[in-house]
């Protein structure tokens, strides 16, 4: 059960949140122009990596506001946290 | 009675009774169950779950493998809990259990509560380890928690008889205590085990509050309580657990933990026997030789397997003329239907107790929880903590530090450099007090007397396994602890293997002749000890844990005798079934009413997400597969939306209420997923879009009023409302009062036949309906159900999200490509031209018609196209649908079969137990294709 820093509401528990998977999967500006591969590619193919991981969460049961962090995936340590218009 | 006259940590004052196995006993307050039984000369308290075999007491803590009772009786009725933890309380009721507690059938009534608590510093373990590092912490000014098992801190020495500044040692802790209670900014709870250890130092502590109070307990108390406890620091002062020795029928009651005696003799003032031996490797067993002794047992032995034994302890035993059988092992044993009664160790010796120790084991779990490492000390014999990866630190015997000085010393530091670390102190302790020590002579490891068979060697007392079981699995190739755990059983009972998992990973490696430190321990799994799934589970129960949600018509529809079925956490009426009749008689009847004359529903549950902004229609355009650009103000449009893999996600209609105002009404089950999905692209995609999304799900109640005739109950309520098929087209919407209530009206129709839809203010949806109702009488309107209202849009080939769809169909697959835009992006569009999407044999929406006109298809029931086949059968798709229709006078059913557009008119069958049931594939519509009724 991890402690999830909101940016707007602060540390809460995990439970109030619910997850986005990795964050910065580019939504390709012309889909109509990408290829098929380009296009599965941001359907499907995620990073895994072990070690940071820059991913999306939501406070749903709290502002619902959506943001990023960067968590360990190893230590489940959260280095960072910061809003969807800040860059990564 | 083996109870002493005088000492030990009881009230002799008050004395209590209680029952075991039906048999009437007393013990006095600060008992446990376990001592109270020994008081009272109880020796066998089970039989061994395999062989049947007589158990005693075996320790004094959490690690009992035995002595497992069922508490209470009727609701209250606690199964599985052990003797050695049971606080006694007046007019207890126990049984013995062989192995397995009984659950009482009544639901426990009894209230259980969660708190989240956040702290500096958390310390597992009240004993003289933990108790020094609370106070080292508290004194620096951190805030502390002080989680202890047991009902007064203390821990395992309130078994020994340490001084401490020349004075009893619980002189110190009664000291400590005191100072601990005057730190306001320290909490320490009692009867509170720490179960689970997880990330970022979140740590579960179960704590029982009313167990110990029997039926004295406050009935508005919650029995238990679990807290999760985030700490900036932990400090894990949890002790060791005293190993038995491994050896031929040293399974006998009256054969105890060397440790658990002292504790027996010393708190309890219970000695368990008359005549003890001793059987040891280590030290610590002679000061249990020494208190039985100084109680006035016969003590005719201290067997060590140490060839030399010498120094402080042995000499100490010697002085008293007790024997010390150096380099012996007790190799065997006799005794009776009481157990014990004499022991072999190279020469008989009567005893009716024997206590063994064969070294501690630091209780590592929670460290290990913690994802810490361990290594295997050799001069210990046992693991111990290495290498941490949070922010924790483990101090005294679960650290591997025995000696209580060296504890006290060990407490202190932990606790001032945790303090420490979060900004408290400098993370110098106070001086520690002085506590008399004796030079020690080290422990040998020893972990089996050699034995042919080893057929009664145990090694998991609880799960009745041997010696010869280990043998076995090895001798069938397992190598690994875990393998061989999972093949014998061993440390996987209630107990996990407390007294059992390190001797077995030892003799496993005694067999492949490999070290100890090679083979390794099993992973300690939470929880620690065994936790209610009801303390789990909290006040989230019935309906805390999922509500009914019922909208504000559901009392008439309660009233009227609807049976009801659950549509996400909605309660819908299913049908209203007149007296006698059947659901299929009721739902034809309600069927037969919308398609003739006029029928009304109660809608209200439908998902309802209010958008405004001045980019709405934008963000309409993106998310909807179709265009809105053309929806005037006050008209409505239907819309599907899809996942970016291009799979059909949602639908419902979208109404243009306003200048850049719209009211999306989703599916009753999808409401709150919808509202996420919009939000989520609102929020993550196109954050410069000024759109607000609100649920008003709950704000308004929905009336659908359908059939031929429904424009006359229109009339009868609104007068003023040009309700003609001119002046009220289908798909507009309508605002004005409708039986007095302000109501917005659309032109809506999911059966196909003339229909509206009233919306109102949700505190008016009764009267609303009992209006609809009352107008609608003279028509011989008739309330309908979820049913009916199934088999209306089925026969019109409308596809239910969720039900006729599972997340692999695309619109194309339902043939609703009317409803794909192909002039404009939205989500998902990309997809439908992915290779895959694209591909001919993908599984369409198709009707069948059973051969059979009463043949009534299950849903969910397999397709195949061949009557005959060798197996692998192909399946070709499956029925989503299925009902028998009033209108078509037969059965009908809609199904998804792979290139079934192609299939027109062609042959399926459904195999189902009985027989194959054949079926002809049609279009997915069955009345009205025109649409000639829609009007009325």
């Amino acid at each position: 059960m991890l402690l999830i820093p909101c940016p707007w509401c602060g540390q809460r528990d995990e439970i109030e949140f619910r997850y986005g998977g990795a964050a910065h999967v580019e939504y390709p500006a012309d889909p109509e122009t990408v290829d098929d591969a380009t296009w599965a590619r941001y359907l499907f193919v995620r990073p895994n990596p072990k070690g940071p991981l820059a991913e999306r969460w939501c406070h749903s049961q709290g502002c619902r506001r959506w943001f990023n962090i960067v968590r360990d995936t190893v230590t489940h340590q959260i280095m960072r946290s910061y809003r969807m218009e800040e860059a990564p | 009675m083996t109870r002493l006259a005088s000492g030990g940590r009881i009230d002799r004052s008050r004395p209590l009774r209680f029952t075991f196995d039906a048999l009437p006993h007393t013990g006095f307050a600060g008992d446990t169950l376990a001592s109270a039984l020994l008081a009272n000369g109880v020796r066998v308290v089970s039989q061994s779950v395999t062989y049947g075999r007589l158990r005693g007491i075996f320790s004094a803590g959490v690690e009992e493998p035995n002595a497992l009772v069922q508490v209470g009786g009727g609701t209250g009725s606690e199964p599985m809990l052990r003797a050695t933890q049971v606080e006694l309380y007046d007019g207890l009721v126990a049984e013995s259990l062989n192995a397995r507690g009984r659950l009482s059938p009544e639901p426990d009534v009894a209230r259980y509560d969660k708190l989240f608590a956040h702290c500096d510093v958390l310390v597992v373990g009240g004993g003289s380890t933990g108790l020094a590092a609370a106070l080292a912490a508290g004194k620096a000014g951190a805030r502390v928690i002080l989680a202890d098992e047991q009902a007064e801190v203390g821990g395992t020495f309130l078994g020994g008889r340490d001084l401490i500044d020349g004075r009893p040692a619980t002189d110190w802790l009664a000291e400590v205590a005191t100072d601990l209670a005057a730190l306001p900014e320290v909490r320490v709870l009692s009867r509170a085990t720490a179960v689970g250890y997880y990330d970022q130092n979140c740590v579960l502590i179960a704590q029982r509050r009313t167990a110990h109070l029997g039926p004295a307990a406050p009935a508005a108390m919650a029995r238990q309580r679990l807290w999760q406890v985030r700490a900036k620091q932990v400090v894990l002062a949890t002790g060791a657990h005293e190993r038995p020795m491994v050896f031929a029928e040293n399974d006998r009651p009256g054969i105890m933990l060397a440790g658990a005696v002292r504790t027996y003799v010393n708190r309890y003032g219970v000695v368990p026997g008359h005549r003890a031996v001793i059987f040891t490797n280590n030290d610590s067993a002679y000061a249990c030789a020494i208190d039985l002794d100084d109680a006035g047992l016969d003590v005719p032995a201290v067997v060590d397997v140490r060839p030399n034994p010498a120094g402080g302890w042995p000499d100490r035993v010697r002085e008293r003329g007790i024997e010390v059988l150096a380099g012996q092992v007790v190799s065997d044993t006799a005794g009776g239907n009481r157990g014990l009664e004499s022991v072999w160790a190279g020469q008989r010796i009567d005893c009716d107790l024997l206590c063994v120790s064969g070294g501690f084991n630091p209780a590592v779990h929670l460290f290990t929880q913690s994802q810490g490492r361990l290594r295997y000390d050799e001069t210990l014999a046992c693991f111990v903590p290495d290498e941490a990866t949070q922010a924790v630190a483990v101090a005294g015997a679960a650290n591997g530090t025995f000696g209580l000085r060296d504890c006290i010393q060990e407490g202190l530091a932990a606790g001032a450099a945790a303090a420490s670390a979060v900004g408290f102190g400098d993370g110098h302790p106070a001086g520690a007090p002085q506590v008399e020590t004796v030079a020690e002579h080290p422990i040998v490891p020893f972990w089996l007397v050699p034995d042919e068979s080893g057929a009664t060697q145990f090694v998991d007392l609880e799960r009745d396994v041997t010696v010869a079981d280990v043998r076995r699995a090895v001798g069938a190739g397992m190598q690994s602890v875990e393998h061989v755990k999972r093949y014998t059983t061993i440390g996987t009972g209630s107990d996990q293997g407390k007294t059992a998992g390190i001797n077995s990973a030892a003799i496993v490696g005694a067999l492949l002749g490999q070290p100890v430190a090679a083979i390794g321990t099993t992973t300690f799994r939470p929880p620690y000890v065994p936790v209610s799934f009801a303390l789990f589970a909290g006040r989230t129960r019935g309906q805390l844990f999922d509500p009914a949600r019922v909208t504000p018509i559901h009392p008439w529809h309660v009233a009227h005798g609807a049976v009801f079925e659950n549509v996400g956490q909605w309660k819908r009426p299913w049908y209203f079934p007149h007296d006698g009749e059947t659901m299929e008689q009721a739902v034809l009847r309600e069927c037969r009413a919308v398609r003739e004359g006029v029928a009304a529903m109660d809608v209200s549950t439908l998902g309802k997400i209010d958008i405004q902004g001045t980019d709405a229609l934008r963000f309409l355009n993106r998310i909807y597969t179709n265009a809105y650009d053309t929806l005037a103000v006050g008209h409505c449009r239907y819309g599907l939306m899809c996942k970016a893999d291009g799979m059909v996600f949602d639908d419902g209609v979208v109404m243009h209420v306003g200048p850049d105002r719209y009211l999306a009404t989703t599916t009753s089950g999808g409401a709150a997923a919808v509202l996420d999905w919009m939000e989520e692209w609102l929020q993550t995609e196109w954050p410069d879009f000024r759109v607000r999304l609100t649920s008003v799900s709950d704000q308004w109640a929905t009336v659908a009023v359908a059939g031929p005739r429904s424009r006359e109950v229109l009339r009868a309520l609104a007068p003023a409302m040009a309700a003609d098929a001119v002046s009220f087209p289908f798909m507009a919407i309508r605002e004005g009062m409708v039986a007095g209530i302000p109501a917005r009206v659309c032109r809506i129709s999911f059966s196909g036949e003339l229909a509206f839809e009233i919306n109102v203010a949700s505190w008016y949806g009764l009267r609303l309906w009992e209006a609809v109702m009352a107008a609608g009488e003279p028509f011989g309107i008739t309330p309908y159900g979820t049913e009916a209202m199934h088999v209306l849009r089925a026969e019109k080939g409308y596809a239910i999200i969720g039900q006729d769809t599972d997340g692999t169909v695309t619109p194309q697959d339902l043939g609703m490509s009317w409803v794909v835009s192909k002039k404009k992006d939205f989500i998902g569009r990309r997809s439908h031209r992915r290779a895959d999407t694209a591909r001919p044999d993908r599984m369409h929406l198709v009707g069948l018609l059973p051969v059979e006109p009463e043949d009534l298809l299950p849903e969910g029931a397999q397709l195949i196209l061949e009557p005959r086949q060798e197996p692998p059968v192909a399946i070709v798709g499956h029925v989503t649908s299925s009902y028998r229709s009033a209108a078509l006078g037969r059965t009908f059913a809609l199904a998804l079969v792979k290139g079934g557009r192609d299939r027109m008119a062609s042959q399926v069958y459904a195999p189902l137990p009985d027989r194959l049931h054949p079926a002809t594939v049609t279009e997915p519509i069955f009345y009205d294709k025109e649409g000639l009724v829609r009007d009325g």
